[in-house]
């Protein structure tokens, strides 16, 4: 240890470029920071954030009819034709079926989160941890692909109720108004059962984690108090669970409003929002209307995390 | 001889909270300094801005008469013992105490030996190859002090080490700390909120309230002549007199303290001071009774020695005590 | 204390959950049935015969290869860009405090919060604007764009966790800056970063919407997907690309549970 007995109470500054970068840094350490945040910042807040404002910006321009260019001034006449009856029928349709989504996908994602949160023990909360986490990251595409397996009228479905002898039941769903058609590949149940199906997960893990931090004698002190367990569940569980439905719901709800993949893939020729977006900018080559098409997705969910957060449920995130 | 650690009208300002306000401070080398006060009194902020974590927003500080202002932590021959003990989970035991001296460039061998004898000074032999998970509170506590004594630093700071033990294991620290202080020579300053602490470790007290110090002094000034009303709330729980009462008994000051232990009940000697009172409430505490006294609307406590009698309650008594035991004070 | 109650779940509840569960793996059990059917033309159940013949065919068909290479070139140095970005940021937010974290936090998180279809078309409208012209680096611009929220949220989490003082002592004990993040820092946020980037990179490599929007004439693998899907040409050969890529992103999500799933027992230990 002698070669470390130094005199000098006060080392010498650290020879070399990393030693004097170091005692920079540490006396100014707002110039650390922004060597952090710099890079970041710039990157999100020019790249993405620069091209967000352009691309609102241009649903206030307007699109010459007959040239088929871009003209540059200020008009609202866009969303005039954003909320003519034929577009405002396809923000109607796509708020609906999030709607129902996030409603599905609630009661089926309510259970299994209920379940590996307060049951689920050692091994088997790892299974239903990967079981969830599994599914929500594998691909997206292969996902809908497996329903194409799926509901194709020669696959599974078809064949699980030929063999149970229910094939009248299928036909007569089919044959509903509105959500039949002529197989379920082409109908809105079809569209309806893969949005739940990809988008479910995002709902269980928030539950979880708000289940989760449900302290376990509180349920014991509402069944001492002489609640059955439908009273505990009604008066204790679920208002405590709220805020994780709730954060789940943005995902649900947000993830649906967007999607325009799945309804081109599985689903009837009518048009959800994301669709819109994609055949205006694409196709028809209106950049002005797909901005306006945006916007409203942007405009429901801000409005969505407003009361989100009113409700507490960030904290579930 | 330089002092060990030297504030001049040090303050650290948070926007407008003043954590430290304009302290003046002299540690003098090979001393155990101890910094006492409540939790938010700045005592913590001082031993940081001996450690360079914090800067003084005004003021000098000077360590071993080398300025400090300035200097990061990792240029001062201060070392620092965590309240938390912050020792490294990544790193075993022998890596943990060896840190200092790799990052200084100390060959392996060389370090190696230097970390077992640390080790072996804090009575932890052997334990090199485990992980910080695998201690024991008060054996992380041992490893935190190796850790910092295998720099063999100037000054070692010490935040509420003991503060996260039990009662047993912390006496038992106290006495080996303050021998392994002996033996080193070593400055040590150390934080603590329990007087009983400062009390029996520390060679002076500093006591803090609001960012300054309230009296800095002997265990045995602060315990027996507090300057002010805190230091006599906070060490111990000395009787504060109002200057109304210290007016009737002859003296003219704004207040004055007086130890519970220093007053009998019942006769007084002629060149004894007396105040007549009425018992409200008595207690017994194993080798003292605690008896309350209220003397003409003032709460006076005494202790008296068990064997000694105790008056009733609502008994009409006489104080009795020496002029010598009572301390005047400057403010109320 | 837990109750013998709570031990043991209703009936309803067990059928409710398993199910949920099967509801959930069900579909992906199929994808591995179907790259071994002998089916071509539709996608009957039961398979008629089951064969390997489609993985060598999948093998042998270059633009299957070309896509995978552009997709796995896209994620990786998507990824990287991402840990670093990502992992500064999670510094910054979580080692100092300064004013206006909140909105670094919602700036990050907002790619993926917004529906990408918007994050698409916001960067292709962008790209034409400035006259960039769509190549591979757009596509690695739209995916970093969107990957750093997941290192960020690794690195914030493990952040956190990494109790303050440890930086403080390493300086304490004679450590620099650079020494402090090499020997303390790294070490301890190491598994999280690795387990952001695994993450990072499945999101990237799987990623499809916004690169239909910034992607030019290339064609990664979700592209090739999608094309098929919409038009199908050849089914067999989308049944094993299918099962390829499912297992491609199972690996690194397996590998960050287990990575950050140690860490926690690592963070655990040293409380």
């Amino acid at each position: 240890m002698s070669a470390l007995a130094t005199e000098a109470t006060i080392l010498p500054n650290r020879p070399g470029l990393t030693g004097r970068i170091s005692d920079f840094l540490w006396k100014h350490p707002y110039v650390l920071l922004a060597v952090l945040l710099g890079p970041p910042v710039l990157w999100l807040g020019i790249i993405y954030l620069g091209s967000l404002f352009a691309l609102l910006l241009q649903s206030f321009f307007s699109i010459d009819d007959f040239s088929g260019l871009i003209n540059y001034e200020f008009t609202l006449a866009t969303y005039k034709q954003l909320l003519s009856d034929a577009n405002f029928d396809i923000i109607v349709r796509t708020v609906l079926m999030a709607a129902t989504v996030t409603l599905f996908s609630a009661l089926i994602a309510f259970p299994i989160a209920y379940y590996a949160a307060r049951y689920a023990k050692g091994k088997w909360k790892a299974v239903f941890y990967l079981g969830v986490m599994l599914p929500l990251w594998s691909s997206y595409l292969v996902k809908i692909y497996a329903w194409k397996l799926i509901l194709a009228k020669e696959g599974i479905l078809t064949w699980a109720f030929t063999k149970l002898n229910l094939l009248w039941l299928l036909d007569g769903w089919l044959a509903l108004p509105i959500i039949g058609g002529n197989s379920l590949s082409v109908s809105y149940t079809g569209t309806f059962l893969v949005f739940v199906y990809v988008w479910m997960p995002f709902m269980i893990l928030p539950i979880q984690a708000a289940l989760e931090r449900v302290p376990g004698n509180l349920i014991e002190a509402s069944s001492d108090l002489g609640g059955t367990p439908q009273q505990t569940f009604r008066h204790v569980l679920f208002p405590l669970a709220l805020p994780g439905i709730v954060a789940g719901s943005i995902f649900t709800f947000s993830l649906t409003l967007g999607d325009y993949i799945i309804p081109q893939i599985v689903g009837s020729s009518r048009l959800f929002i994301g669709q819109a977006v994609y055949a205006q900018q694409g196709t028809a080559g209106n950049i002005p209307l797909a901005a306006a098409f945006t916007v409203v997705p942007i405009v429901i969910m801000g409005l969505y995390l407003w009361m989100a957060k009113r409700m507490g449920a960030f904290d579930a995130l | 001889m330089t002092a060990a650690v030297l504030f001049e009208n040090v303050s650290r300002h948070f926007g407008p909270v003043k954590a430290v306000d304009a302290v003046d401070l002299e540690v003098a080398a090979g001393e155990f300094f101890a910094m006492l006060g409540p939790s938010g009194s700045g005592k913590t902020t001082c031993l940081r801005l001996m450690a360079g974590f914090e800067q003084p927003t005004h003021g000098h500080i000077e360590i071993f008469g080398e300025t400090a202002e300035g200097v990061p932590p990792y240029r001062r021959s201060v070392n620092t013992v965590f309240q938390d003990y912050a020792l490294f989970p990544h790193l075993s035991i022998l890596d943990n105490v060896a840190y200092g001296l790799m990052v200084k460039g100390v060959g392996k061998e060389e370090r190696r030996k230097a970390a077992e004898d640390a080790l072996a000074m804090v009575k932890l032999p052997g334990y090199g190859t485990r992980k910080p998970g695998q201690l024991s509170g008060g054996q992380r506590q041992r490893v935190a002090l190796a850790r910092a004594l295998v720099n063999k630093p100037k000054v070692l700071l010490l935040d509420e080490p003991l503060g996260a033990l039990d009662l047993k294991l912390r006496e038992q620290m106290q006495e080996e700390l303050k021998s392994l202080q002996k033996s080193l020579g070593i400055t040590f300053v150390f934080v603590t909120h329990d007087q009983g602490e400062a009390l029996s470790m520390a060679d002076r007290i500093a006591v803090f309230n609001d960012g300054r110090i309230q009296q800095l002094g002997t265990p045995e000034d602060i315990y027996k002549r507090p300057q002010t009303r805190f230091v006599a709330d906070f060490v111990g729980s000395s009787n504060v007199l109002s200057s109304a009462t210290c007016a009737k008994l002859g003296i003219p000051s704004a207040a004055a303290s007086l130890r519970p232990e220093a007053i009998t009940i019942g006769t007084s000697w002629a060149e004894q001071l007396s105040l007549p009172g009425k018992v409200t409430a008595r207690s017994f505490l194993g080798a003292v009774n605690r008896v309350s006294v209220d003397c003409n609307g003032e709460k006076i406590i005494v202790t008296s020695p068990a064997a000694m009698p105790v008056p009733d309650i609502g008994a009409d008594v006489q104080l009795a005590f020496s002029r010598n035991d009572l301390h005047l004070m400057e403010e109320a | 204390m837990r109750s013998d109650r709570s031990t043991s779940a209703p009936l309803g509840l067990k059928i409710a959950a398993i199910g949920g569960l099967a509801f959930l793996h069900i579909p992906i059990l199929l994808i591995f049935l179907y790259a071994f059917t002998t089916e071509e033309k539709s996608y009957q159940f039961p398979p008629p015969g089951l064969t390997l013949q489609w993985f060598a065919v999948t093998w042998n068909r270059p633009d299957v290869w070309e896509a995978l290479t552009l997709s796995v070139k896209v994620a990786t140095i998507a990824t990287a860009i991402a840990l670093v970005l990502g992992t500064f940021c999670a510094a910054a937010v979580s080692q100092t405090r300064f004013f206006g974290r909140e909105t670094i936090s919602l700036l990050v998180i907002l790619p993926i919060a917004l529906p990408g279809i918007i994050t698409g078309i916001a960067l292709r409208s962008a790209f034409s604007m400035a006259d960039i012209p769509f190549s591979f680096w757009t596509i690695v611009l739209g995916h970093a764009t969107f990957c750093i929220v997941v290192v960020y949220n690794n690195a914030v989490a493990r952040f956190r966790r990494v109790s303050g003082s440890l930086i403080e002592a390493s300086m304490d004990l004679g450590a620099d800056g650079f020494q402090t993040f090499r020997h303390v820092i790294l070490p301890n946020i190491g598994t999280a970063l690795l387990a952001g980037g695994m993450l990072a990179f499945a999101l990237s490599f799987d990623e499809v919407i916004v690169t239909t929007f910034t992607g030019g004439q290339q064609s990664t693998l979700p592209i090739w997907m999608l094309e098929e899907l919409i038009r199908p040409r050849q089914r067999p050969v989308t049944n094993v690309v299918a099962m390829v890529v499912m297992l491609v992103t199972f690996l690194p999500i397996l590998a960050a549970y287990y990575l950050t799933r140690d860490g926690d027992q690592i963070a655990g230990a040293g409380k």
